[in-house]
Formats: structure tokens, sequence, C-alpha cells
């Protein structure tokens, strides 16, 4: 007999009997010739999708293909934050459904992705940064967003490592969302994919698409490098490839690719407990279970595919660190890597159907993808099962940068290497 | 990365500022379409995994602003041109 539910009991059974009941999280099986839902990529957007289409809409003809190996791309490249402290109306909903979709998962997929809510600390250096907070913690509270804002004394209990007085950015309090936190990041990828698999999903790893059949303005299926495969409708999760797949069906993306870099220090003892953001420059920081320091900052800012970027970034997120913390300046880097982010012309994604019927498509996450991962693959779930957006993803439509309806949570305008 | 500015020789990529896609041209406000054509040249991108041409400013040195063929996969740099240049050889017609 194998060990198909992970438990405390199941753990002990596999003890007893020396680990031999232990069976793959998921099959790899060959693609079918047809499907009902082909999803391409199969990342956290991609996998999530396939789950909530499985067990929220029944939908188990189902394949993801992946060009790599699920789990290689973004969804593994990130600083594994989680949070729903967002400004405009379009977002709020989302990204608190998101949230409410993180603090369920494990029980929903059993699989332990350590979700951690160790409460997300954005930290503000001037008054003017302060009534911009308090701002946005009240939009937040008025969506039932946990938010409060919290003076220089409460904030030296919490994180008293931080420089306080640093003569440029003096710290002045802080935003704290405490439902915020972290997430393993790879345990996201493969609970979703145990998860989509145990409903029947077929997971094709190492499948990549190569274009796309298209008769008569209706999709037919992908083409792929291990064979056709057809398909009633095909959902496209591609991230910083978006603008790579979407051609391949003739469209032409508000999307710019750039490389985001993010790192980790060597193992130390208990150091910070939450997650923390610099105000007066892009700087977020949170510590591993295995004790490393998490951090990053700013994209790279120019059009890049390599995932990995260059030292001047690397300079400025090590600045940033040492301004906001000056203790960390001994702590040896491990590693970093990059990540390639599909980043829209407002700053906010995309879930909508495309001029090509029955492709919809899921891209445009920025920066922030990780965090949307749950509520990006309901809501994309919700499309591609009903053919109408979800209520709270409503406003990610394609045609937004046309109609004037942009999300522009930065403020800043048609500048993706700004976002 | 370093960029070759014709001007100034090889610099460190912390010298130049970015903007983006070089093949990007304004469209005629008083063509018809111009609503159209002003979304697509604000919003649409190409956004090639392979050779890009873009547009980078030599900022922090002569303030030049440059054509730069780069590969998006590899960052390898290829061709720099002045942009006044290359603007230049698109009003004569010759691009």
């Amino acid at each position: 007999m194998s060990t198909d539910r992970y438990s405390i009991f199941s753990v002990l059974r596999e003890a007893l009997r020396g680990h031999t009941g232990w069976k793959p999280a998921w099959r790899e099986p060959e693609p079918k010739a047809e499907y009902d839902i082909v999803i391409v990529g199969g990342g956290g957007h991609g996998l999530a999708t396939a789950h909530y289409l499985a067990r929220v809409h029944g939908i188990t003809n189902v394949a993801v293909v992946e060009k790599g190996w699920i789990g290689g791309g973004n969804v593994g490249r990130n600083t594994t934050i989680v949070r729903s402290n967002y400004l405009l109306p379009g977002n709020t909903p989302f990204y608190e459904h998101s949230m409410k979709l993180w603090e369920e998962l494990e029980q929903d997929l059993n699989y332990n992705a350590m979700v951690s809510q160790r409460g997300v600390v954005n930290l503000f250096h001037s008054d003017g940064q302060r009534d911009a907070y308090a701002r946005r913690g009240n939009a937040m509270r008025l969506h039932g967003v946990d938010a409060e804002l919290l003076d220089v004394p409460e904030l030296k209990r919490i994180l008293p490592m931080l420089d306080f007085d640093n003569a440029r950015f003096p710290i002045k309090g802080a935003l704290r969302q405490r439902r915020g936190g972290t997430v393993r990041h790879d345990a996201v990828a493969w609970g979703y994919a145990r998860a989509a698999d145990g409903r029947g999903v077929d997971i094709i790893q190492n499948c990549e698409v190569t274009g796309f059949r298209i008769e008569a303005g209706r999709i037919l299926g992908v083409e792929t490098t291990r064979g056709f495969i057809g398909a009633k409708k095909v959902g496209l999760a591609c991230a910083g490839n978006s603008s790579r797949v979407a051609a391949m069906a003739g469209l032409r993306l508000p999307i710019e690719s750039h490389a985001l870099q993010a790192f980790v220090s060597e193992g130390i003892k208990p150091f910070i407990d939450t997650v923390c953001t610099f105000g007066a420059g892009h700087f977020y920081i949170s510590q591993s279970d295995k004790g490393g320091l998490v951090f990053g900052g700013d994209i790279d800012g120019y059009n890049s595919y390599a995932q990995r970027g260059n030292l001047p970034t690397i300079e400025d997120v090590a600045e940033g660190g040492m301004a906001l913390m000056p203790a960390i300046g001994r702590v040896k880097l491990l590693r970093h890597w990059g990540g390639i982010m599909d980043m829209s012309m407002d700053g906010s994604p995309i879930i909508d159907r495309t001029p090509v019927a029955g492709l919809y498509l899921n891209a445009g996450w920025c920066y922030g993808g990780f965090k949307a991962t749950p509520a990006s693959g309901w809501c994309f779930a919700h499309l591609l099962a009903t053919d109408a957006p979800h209520e709270v993803a409503a406003a990610y439509r394609l045609d937004r940068f046309a109609t004037g309806r942009l999300i522009d949570e930065k403020g800043v305008g048609a500048q993706p290497n700004l976002h | 990365m370093r960029i070759p500015c014709p001007y100034c020789g090889v610099r460190g990529l912390d010298e130049f500022a970015y903007l983006g896609d070089a093949t990007l041209i304004r469209p005629d406000p008083a063509a018809p379409g111009a609503e159209a054509a002003f979304h697509d040249y604000v919003y649409l991108r190409d956004n090639p995994a392979g050779l890009h041409r873009e547009l980078w400013q030599h900022a922090s040195g002569c303030q030049s602003w440059l054509v730069v063929t780069r590969d998006t996969r590899t960052h390898a740099i290829g061709r720099v041109e002045v942009a006044r240049d290359v603007a230049a050889a698109r009003g004569s017609g010759a691009e």
C-alpha cells in the first residue's frame, strides 16, 4: 500500500516501514491527443490554475505544459513574501482574496508550504510618507484588510536592529500588516502540482510550446516539442516569457521582460522575525528558517531574458540594506540569482480573454507575482471555466491601456522599468 | 555590463540610464487612426528574446543618447550608434 495522504500518521507509518511506501508526488504522463484545457506554463500560477479548475470547477481533463521543470522559474526565484497591502480598488480585493487563500492553502493542498504569517512592516521616513502609508492603511481597512500604523517605540521593540537615527533616512514609523509574511516558494509549486495531479490533471514537463494551431480565429491546440496537443481552450501563464509565447499567436503585449535579482546570506542565528521593507530606497528582507537573510530590491531596469543581473543593482541593494540595518554589514552573501519579470505598462497584471477565441492570458505580474499565486490561479480558473472574469479580477483587462482604465498603484505612468 | 560610448570609450553600466525600445516611432497626431497608433506606441512592445535595439543615455558621462544593439538573452553588447545619427539617417530615408 502506498501513502497518498500526508499526515502525522503517514509519517509515523512510513518511519516504521523504512519509508518504502512513499510515492512520487505527481505522475509523469505522456501528453494525450486532446484536453479540454491546456495551460502553458508550469509555474505557481499555471499549477494553481490547474488545481482550482479541478477542485472548484470540476474540470479535470486538463494539462499543464512546462518547457523546463515545474518550480524552475519565478516561483522558485522570489523572496517568498506574501501580503495584501494594496491601495487601489482594482487591486485590494484581489490581493486580499489571495491572502485568504494562503491562509487555507496547506489544508486545501494537504501539503506543508510553511505559510508563516510573521507580518510585513513597511517603514516610513518622513511626514509625507507617514500620510501616504496612513492613507494606504485606511484604504486596506475599508476593504476589511488588517493594517496598523506603528510608532517608533513599538518599532524599536519588534525591530531593534534598525538604524532609527540614520542622518539621511531617519525612521519615523511603519505600516504593518500582521497577516502578511512568507511562504516556502518551492513547496507552493510542488503542493499545487501534487493536488492537481491527484485530481487527474496531467503535468507535462520538458514540453515547450513552439506554436499555436489557430483556425478562423479560434484556438485548436498547441504545437510542442512533444507533438501537437489539441485543446478546446488554452490559458497562457508564462510570466517573463509571456511576450514570446503570445507572439506565436500573433499578439503584441503591453509588457517588457526585465531581470530582478534576489539574495540570500549565510545562515545566522535568529535576527529578524518579520518581513521589513525600507521606505527610502528599495530593499526588503526576511529571515528563512535555515537562518539565511533573504532580501532583494529593484529590477535591473533594462530588457532581459538572461535570468541574471548586473553589479550596480547588487550594490544598490546592499546600500539599502546597510542604510536600514548596519548590523548585517559583515554577513556574507551566500547566493544570488535572477528571474525574468513580465513588467506591464501600469504595474498591474492582466487576466483576460484575448482576440483569439479560446485563448486566455494571465500575465504582467511585474515583480509581485508570488503573493498573487493563489488568487491568480483561482481567477484564471474561473475565467477559463466560465468565460467570465472573476469579480475580484474584473479590472485586470487586456484592453485597459486603450480605454484608459489603468491600475497604476505606483503612479508613474507607462514605464515598465519604473514599476 | 559595460557599454562602449562612442565619445567616452567603454564605461560601466552604472553611468548609463535606460529608456527602452529604440525602434518605436512617435506617430503623427494629425494622421487618421492616431488614437490607436498612440496606444500601440505608448503601451505595446515587441519585447524580443535576442537582439534588441534600445535607447541608453550616458547620463553620468557625456549625456549622449545612444542606440545600443544588445542581446537580451546574454546581455552581450553589439553595435553602439549615436541616436542623433540614427534619427538623421531615418529622416533622410537611409534607414
